[in-house]
């Protein structure tokens, strides 16, 4: 049922409101979290769209409602050829064979009271399919695949640390073989080292299966690692859309601007020395957004007219689309080096997804000890637009 | 663990309690007019008519065996009190888990039924009904006596006691359901009832079984206070409650007869807590993440 596009995720005006209702004894519905406000984007069969925004800008919801895991308010959600937003849970079933996610929290992503080898052959069993072979050959050759020790197959998560555990959720996604997975942050609870095995792991998944990836991050630092496409989101709505080089190179939309002076050097020196748009003021309430374009009290261009005419989402050239009154040509000044030390920064090492040459395989990804020993877990960093001065 | 061990051996005695009395040659049901005098029924000997032939002595008026009147209502505490904590646990866990994972209207319902029935005065409705509702439960066909007034016991406890786990079950579904892992089950096409049954509920495994470790010896020192007023089972038929009942009208001339049911009652009451004090470290940790 593949289009001849090579298309398999289609997503259409797509609107997810959710009800504010009043504390009273019979509640009342007084308002509507906008949390996605029309958002339209498609991702092709093995490529990778990268879906950024800072925090509370709407990205967890997109990728829930892109599974039916929360109904969309409208819009159409088209997989692999199917549009899916009217089915009954029944005849998504279907769909779920296509469509998997990787979760934020490895901590909450699996269920403490299951084994391993229940967590990772749950879908075969939900699904009601056996592999060739049997579950647990199947479960045991996935653990392997994503460089887990297939022994462990008995074993309960609190024994495995954060970077393993992402790994079980990883090889649970993949285990119907889907076309597209979700992958909600999968890195951003994760150590920095650890951050870099789990990118890479995901890479040499997708060269593999053929996967394609809606690839949610809230910088773009860690998107720049595995996307293809760029997708910039702010308030339920979509700011700038663009091949990879061109969202790094030339941004148009004041907003990713914004967002690429936030991505840290890593050495302290260039850090200081360069200059950085600082976002004024919080992000606005999604149940009342700002009329216009939504980005306008805190944009540093806004004039007039952004408060009264809404930008739509305009192809500026090839692939590259902003919805901006008044998009700004040039860089800010120290991205360059900003980015040619992201290049060289040690422990992340920035691919290509083409050619296939340089694949590290999965053996190489080196075998953590199932000690128990949780990786220490950064406090998750937020967009460091705004607040700091 | 001794307070397990302690456990294993209460139940096994009320199991296999009329197998130690023939041991010992006594019944509770048994006169024995040698143990007593004529004029009163005051036993004969010290200690309440401690003697080879009756090890705690005899019941004044009576002369029947207090250790096997032990072994008898222990027996008839320890039926009563599982049992009912067994139907307050299921009704507690299922009622719970609906509210919980329902939510809305339901949720809402049910809420408002609970809070009804705490507020209850339990013990003037337990007292008020219990002739009526005995009387009830006989027309319906339960044997007459002591086997309608243990049921009626069962019955009350329960009806009044699962709120209180439904309450924490309830909260405990609310915030797993927004688990991931509950999402990532739904994501591959999890019916409703494998959420709840394997997803959820292994997770309310632990705090159901503390729950229930701490609710059964409440529900024993329940059953001997509606005994003490007279809720509880008939003579010749005795539980704890009963004996004690009976034993404070003698307090001041054979205070072993309160002493001995009074011990063995803290003595059980004691290590079902500290059992269920021991299980919640044990599982606590493992319990969250
Ligand atoms: N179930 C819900 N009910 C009500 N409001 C919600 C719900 N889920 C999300 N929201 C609101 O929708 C908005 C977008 O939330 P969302 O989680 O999609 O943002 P996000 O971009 O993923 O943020 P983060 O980086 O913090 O994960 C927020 O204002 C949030 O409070
Ligand atoms: S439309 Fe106006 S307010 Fe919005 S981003 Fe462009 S310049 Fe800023
Ligand atoms: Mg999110």
């Amino acid at each position: 049922m593949t289009t001849e596009t090579g298309e398999i995720l289609r997503v259409s005006d797509l609107r997810t409101y959710f009800p504010v209702r009043s504390h009273a004894l019979i509640p009342r519905v007084i308002g509507q979290v906008k949390a996605v406000d029309g958002v339209s984007f498609q991702v092709g069969s093995a490529e990778t769209l990268g879906l950024v925004g800072e925090s509370g800008s709407g990205k967890t919801t997109v990728a829930r409602s892109v599974l039916m895991l929360v109904r969309p308010t409208s819009g159409q959600i088209v997989i692999d050829g199917q549009e899916i937003t009217h089915l009954s849970p029944k005849a998504l079933m279907p769909m779920r064979r296509k469509a998997q996610m990787i979760f934020q929290d490895p901590y909450n992503a699996l269920n403490p009271r299951h084994t391993v080898g229940g967590i990772i052959g749950a879908p075969y069993r939900i699904q009601g399919i056996e592999p060739p072979g049997g579950v647990r050959a199947a479960v045991q050759a996935l653990m392997e695949r994503v460089g887990l020790n297939p022994e462990h197959y008995n074993r309960y998560p609190n024994e495995f640390s954060g970077g393993q555990r992402q790994r079980i959720g990883i090889a649970r996604a993949i285990a119907l073989r889907p076309k597209l997975i979700v992958c909600d942050e999968p890195v951003s609870a994760l150590d920095v080292s650890i951050q870099a095995q789990i990118i890479n792991l995901l890479r040499d998944l997708q060269q593999e299966f053929g996967l394609s990836y809606l690839f949610v991050a809230h910088d773009l630092a860690v998107v720049r690692q595995i996307s293809h496409r760029v997708a910039v989101m702010y308030l339920g709505h979509l700011m700038e859309m663009a091949p990879r080089e061109t969202i790094y190179a030339a941004p148009l939309h004041p907003y990713t601007h914004s967002l690429l002076s936030a991505v840290p050097i890593p050495d302290p020196k260039l850090q200081k020395e360069r200059s950085r748009i600082m976002l004024e003021g919080d992000l606005p309430s999604p149940i009342n957004p700002p009329s216009g374009c939504v980005f306008r009290t805190r944009c540093f261009q806004a004039q007039e007219r952004c408060s009264v005419e809404v930008p739509p989402l305009i192809e500026v050239a090839p692939g590259h689309q902003v919805a901006c009154h008044f998009p700004v040509a040039t860089l800010p000044a120290g991205i360059e080096t900003a980015l040619a030390t992201l290049e060289n920064q040690p422990g992340v090492p920035v691919r290509r997804p083409q050619p296939a040459g340089d694949q590290v395989s999965s053996a190489q990804l080196d075998r953590l000890p199932a000690d128990g020993r949780p990786d220490s877990t950064p406090v998750r960093p937020k967009v460091r637009v705004g607040r700091s001065r | 663990m001794i307070c397990l061990i302690i456990l294993i051996v209460f139940y096994l005695v009320g199991i296999f309690g009329p197998v130690v009395a023939g041991m010992f040659g006594i019944s509770p049901y048994t006169f024995d007019s040698n143990a007593i005098s004529d004029l009163g029924g005051k036993p004969y000997g010290a200690f309440g008519g401690i003697s080879l032939a009756h090890p705690l002595g005899v019941e004044w008026g009576t002369g029947r065996d207090i250790f096997a009147q032990l072994l008898f209502g222990l027996r008839i505490s320890l039926i009563i009190s599982t049992t009912a904590t067994l139907l307050t646990v299921t009704i507690g866990v299922l009622i719970g888990i609906i509210a919980g994972y329902a939510g809305g209207i339901t949720d809402s319902l049910l809420g408002r039924l609970m809070d009804l029935i705490l507020a209850f005065p339990f013990l003037l409705i337990v007292l008020a009904l219990s002739g009526v509702l005995t009387q009830r439960l006989t027309d319906l066909g339960v044997p007459e006596g002591n086997v309608s007034r243990v049921l009626y016991l069962i019955l009350v406890m329960s009806v009044f006691g699962w709120p209180y786990l439904a309450r924490i079950v309830r909260g405990q579904v609310l915030s797993l359901r927004e688990r991931e892992f509950v999402e990532a089950a739904v994501s591959m096409g999890a019916s409703r009832r494998r959420i709840l049954f394997t997803e959820i509920l292994p997770n309310l495994w632990a705090p159901i079984l503390v729950y229930a470790t701490l609710t059964l010896p409440s529900y024993i020192g329940l059953e001997a206070a509606l005994s003490f007023l007279n809720v509880g089972v008939l003579p010749p038929d005795t539980t704890f409650g009963a004996m004690l009942a009976n034993s404070v009208t003698y307090f001041n001339v054979v205070p072993t007869y309160l002493f001995i049911p009074g011990t063995v009652l803290v003595i059980l009451v004691v290590s079902f807590n500290l059992f269920g004090d021991s299980l919640r470290d044990a599982l606590d940790p493992k319990g969250g993440h």
